[in-house]
Order: C-alpha cells, then structure tokens, then sequence
C-alpha cells in the first residue's frame, strides 16, 4: 500500500476541495497501522470503528461547507490523553484497563477542530523514560532502523509520524519527552510554553513541568494543530490566560536580523562529532538567511539534570500516590489488609523505573533530606531560569542540538539509569525554566536523524515556528522517509 | 552516597512499593547511583536564591470561585473501580 506523505496542511486542503475523503484516509491508514504493529509497536490501541464515524461525520460536514480547520485530518493522541470511552493505560499495567470518563481538554479542543483520532499512541510507562522501553506494553521500535529506539516518551507518536502512520500526533514533555523522540525519529516537535496547553485530563507526572505539545512532519503542521490545542482553560489552574496568536501568520516572513544564540554548554561535552556538524551546518542555513549568531554561556545549565532529577521525582512521588487500588487502576488479589492493598497494587501496577523515581521522590522529600535535595534543586532552578532571562535581553532565539547523540540501540542504556537520564541534557533546562522548545530534523549522522533545537522565551511560539518554517523551507531533511516505510 | 539495604526498604515502605526481595540489591545500586548524581547540587552556590516552586515567575497560581461546577457522575467514575458496591468503593476491613 501507498504511504500518504502529505502534510497536515495538504490534508487540510484536500479534504477542504473534495480531492479526498475522510473515510477514504481513515480506510488507508488503519490497515497500513495494523502491518506496522508487529515491528514499530507504535499504538496501544486503535479505534478503528470510532476513527470511521468521526470520518463520516467529518465528511459530512466538509459536504455542507462547514467544518473546522482540521476537518477530518487523521490524528493520533499520546496515550496519556484521556479520551471518553477509549482505553487510557498511560503505558502503565497500572492503567491496562482504565477507560476515561471524560476528554481531555487538549482531545476535546482537537474533536471541536474537525480532527479524527486513529488512536492511543505507545509510550513510557508513564511518560518516564528516553527510549519507550519502559512502556508495559512493550517498547516502540525506531522506523529508521529497527534495532533501534525512537526515543521517549513520546516514542510512539514519533515513530508513527516518521513512518507515516499518521500525519500528526498530540505529546508531551516534561525533560524532553517531545523534542528528543522527534530527533531520534526525523520529525518536527514542539514543547509549547509551561500554561500555554491545558493539562486538564493529561495524566500528571510532574506537574510544574508537563506540558502538551505536537509531533508533526513540519513547522507549519505544529503550527496549525497548536492553534486549536492551545489557550486558557478554567479547569486547568495552571492553564495561562493570554490569548494565543495565530501560530501560522508571518511563517513566511524574512528571518533577517533575527539573532541566535549558540549555548556554549550545548557543544561542550558528549556531542558526538558528526551530530555537531549537522547542527553546525544548519546554523550556517540561518546565517545565509540573514540571521545573526553568536555564543552565549549559560554556566548553572550544566546543573539542569541533577536539579531535574530531585523536582521531577519529588513530583512524580506525590502525583502517583494516588494509584492506591482502590478507587481506579490495578488492585491486588486477596489484600491482607489496607496497607497490603496498597502496597502490592501499586508493585505490581507499577514497572521498575516508575518505582524507582517514586522512591527517588520520596527519598528527596522526607524529612531530613528535604531543604538538602528539594529545596536546594528549586534554588537551582531558579539559577538556571536567570541564565535563560539574562541570555534573552541578548538574543531573540538560542539554539543547539536537540539530543547528544543519534538514536541508539534497544537496551544500550537500560542498565544504568543515569546514562539514560543523561540523554535528556541538552532539552531539560526548557522544562525547568517552562520556556518553549522546538527540535526540527537537520539532516543524518551514520544514517540516523539529527535534531536542531531551538529554545525561545516564554510565550514566543510563533517566533520558534517562524524560524523553524524558514529552515525547513531551505532545506528538505523533513520529507525524509525511512526506506522500509517508503 | 551509597543507600544501605534497610533505607531502601524504608524508602519503599513511605511509598507503599513492596519490593521482591531479590530486586532490593537492583534498587540499592541504582538509588545509590542517583542520590550521588544529585548530590553534585550541594556545590551551587545558592546563598540568597529563593526557591522556584512554578516555572513562570510572576504568575500566580489562579484560584476559582469556591461554588460547585460539577454534576455528579458517580456511577461514571466507579466504572473504573476494582470493587464497589451499593456505590461505596470496597476495601479491606480497617478496624477490628
């Protein structure tokens, strides 16, 4: 069967003049997603039938003239969504069977845009995790090479869109969960602003750094799918209440005078010298264009891993008490008593690494340890979001690789957990300090995806998705597809 | 810092984990692992920063109207119950 290369955007279009049906995209992406299950492994669930009806509807309305934006564009939600009446396992046995009582408002605002869901995307077991091997549901598998992991958490969203599965897919990240499958996988990915994207129904990991985003094959598709994701919700207390731009005027605007920063942290240590040059060599693309580059130092970053490592756990250990067996998710057979009940649901609901950042939290957190880790780790942060701040009175963009690294091979680094947390070095500081965060595809390392990142201030999406669009309209490392899915 | 096995195990017991006694050594190393990682923070120096709780400075935290903007979808929510009965959720026998 064909692969369908076309773009959110083409889509939108085709859709919009009859040159295609809903059903019709919906019939050719369901089968090709049930011949790639065996290898990538990138759904937890499809929801053929539902996908049918929505496209249906979709059809429909398009037939009357009507419908909204993305009228009946096939999309795809990180399993972590809470979608009504469709299984929401966060990649977690403890979740296997949780069916959600209600939309999250990012799938709500989605289903209101036109947008048909083909399914529940794979991912870590509970977003925790940079390769989706922890995911219960066994690990996503990188189109690119097989042998290889896609990334995490979001590996399955990443995956699907580098295979063509889908033309796009809801994520999110909390150190990187978007930015880093995008890389490994070739695709385009962005984290918005910390408040700017409704948490309302996104099941919490840490919650002063989660925040929903995009994974698409370009620019202009993040672009399109943010505009109808983002803005305030009432039902999200952190949700931010300025209004949103229309993330798609003034993509084509000239980028010159526009200067970048280059993170001399980013290019200090661990980068792998061919990834460096792919990223040298697309900041000269931004130089041709009239942009101006200069390196900036930013000297508590190095700190970011260490200081994510106490608040994001802290988080996680709070948000996941709630997992008790007794009003959702996995219970135990035959409980002892209430603590029995609680203990050995939440061992066997949980997989290793959850455990081990639910320990990591409580260890921070408990008294003794708390102003030593904790409070310390918030005083770091605060030091690296004035780096950030003072870097931003000079520069309009900063920008760096996206990962240290091409994508590696399945088990390379499960063994140790700090090699695999060090992964995540170059895109945790956007989560601590809730600046948005892009990684855009800038060509091939040993064969492999390389990813630019491009970190803006807060709020400054448009600026991210501006400088993003001008790239990709230079160069055409997006519209590359992995051989076995061409 | 390396964790001993009793404060790992009295870690998991604050966390309600029960750990199979033969994976206590796996976490011993790797919380050991961790609790060195972050312990390289004790070298910032931080006098005078206050701590960061929210990542957007300036914006404080909403609070709504204390009224009540929610039906009651009892029967909805304890369909992802493991036990309920009567519309009461079932659990071991607390008191004696």
């Amino acid at each position: 069967m064909m692969i369908d290369r076309r773009t959110v955007t083409q889509l939108a279009a085709d859709l919009r003049a009859r040159k295609v049906s809903s059903v019709e995209l919906v019939r050719a992406c369901l089968p090709r997603i049930e011949a790639s299950q065996p290898t990538l492994n990138a759904f937890v669930t499809v929801t053929a039938e539902q996908a049918l009806a929505q496209a249906q509807a979709a059809d429909r309305e398009l037939a009357a003239g009507r419908g909204g934006p993305l009228a009946g564009v096939p999309i795809g939600h990180k399993d972590l969504f809470c979608t009504a009446g469709v299984r929401t396992t966060c990649g977690s046995r403890m979740l296997e069977n949780f069916v959600a009582p209600y939309d999250a408002t990012v799938v709500a605002r989605l289903k209101a845009a036109g947008a048909v869901m083909l399914g529940k995307l794979n991912m870590d077991e509970f977003a925790m995790g940079s390769s989706n091997e922890t995911s219960y549901f066994g690990p996503v598998r990188n189109p690119w090479n097989t042998d290889l992991v896609p990334g995490g958490s979001s590996g399955g969203c990443a995956a699907a869109v580098a295979a063509r599965l889908l033309p796009a897919a809801t994520a999110t990240d909390t150190g990187g969960s978007i930015r880093q499958p995008a890389a490994f996988c070739g695709v385009t990915g962005i984290k918005p602003t910390y408040g700017r994207v409704s948490r309302y129904g996104m099941i919490a990991f840490a919650s002063s750094l989660d925040q929903g985003g995009v994974i698409a094959q370009t620019a202009e598709d993040c672009a399109r799918v943010l505009r109808s994701m983002a803005g305030f919700d009432p039902r999200d207390s952190t949700s931010v209440d300025i209004p949103v731009p229309d993330y798609l005027a003034g993509l084509d605007a000239p980028l010159a005078g526009v200067r970048i920063g280059l993170l001399k942290e980013f290019f200090d240590t661990g980068l792998e010298a061919d990834y460096e040059r792919r990223v040298r060599e697309a900041l000269a693309v931004f130089e041709r264009l009239g942009a101006r580059l200069c390196e900036l130092s930013l000297p508590n970053i190095p700190r970011s891993v260490p200081a994510y490592y106490v608040v994001a756990p802290a988080e996680c250990s709070s948000n996941l008490a709630r997992y008790d067996g007794v009003r959702f998710g996995h219970r135990c057979r035959n409980p002892r008593d209430l603590t029995d009940l609680y203990k050995r649901s939440r061992s066997e609901g949980f997989g290793a690494e959850v455990k081990r950042r639910i320990m990591t939290g409580t260890y921070v957190l408990s008294a003794g340890y708390y102003d030593a880790y904790y409070l310390k780790a918030q005083r770091v942060r605060r030091l690296i979001t004035g780096d950030f701040e003072r870097a931003f009175a000079e520069v309009d963009l900063l920008m760096g690789p996206t990962t240290p690294t091409a994508a590696f091979a399945l088990g390379a680094k499960s063994a140790d957990p700090i090699t695999m947390y060090l992964n995540d070095i170059y895109t945790i500081s956007a989560n601590l300090a809730g600046l948005p965060a892009m990684s855009v595809p800038c060509g091939f390392a040993g064969g492999l995806p390389v990813g630019l990142q491009i970190i803006g201030p807060h709020f400054a999406e448009q600026r991210l998705l501006h400088a993003a669009h001008r790239f990709q309209l230079e160069t055409d490392w997006h519209t590359r597809v992995p051989e076995r899915c061409a | 810092m390396a964790l001993t096995r009793a404060q790992v195990e009295g870690i998991a017991h604050l966390a309600r984990l029960e750990l199979d006694p033969a994976e206590v050594p796996q976490y011993e190393r790797s919380l050991s692992r961790i609790v060195d990682f972050i312990g390289e923070l004790e070298r910032a120096n931080t006098a005078g920063v206050a701590p960061m709780a929210h990542p957007l400075p300036g914006l404080a935290q909403r609070l709504r109207a204390d009224e009540v903007t929610e039906r009651d979808e009892h029967d909805l929510y304890q369909r992802n119950a493991p036990a309920v009965a009567s519309g009461l959720y079932l659990v071991p026998k607390v008191i004696e």
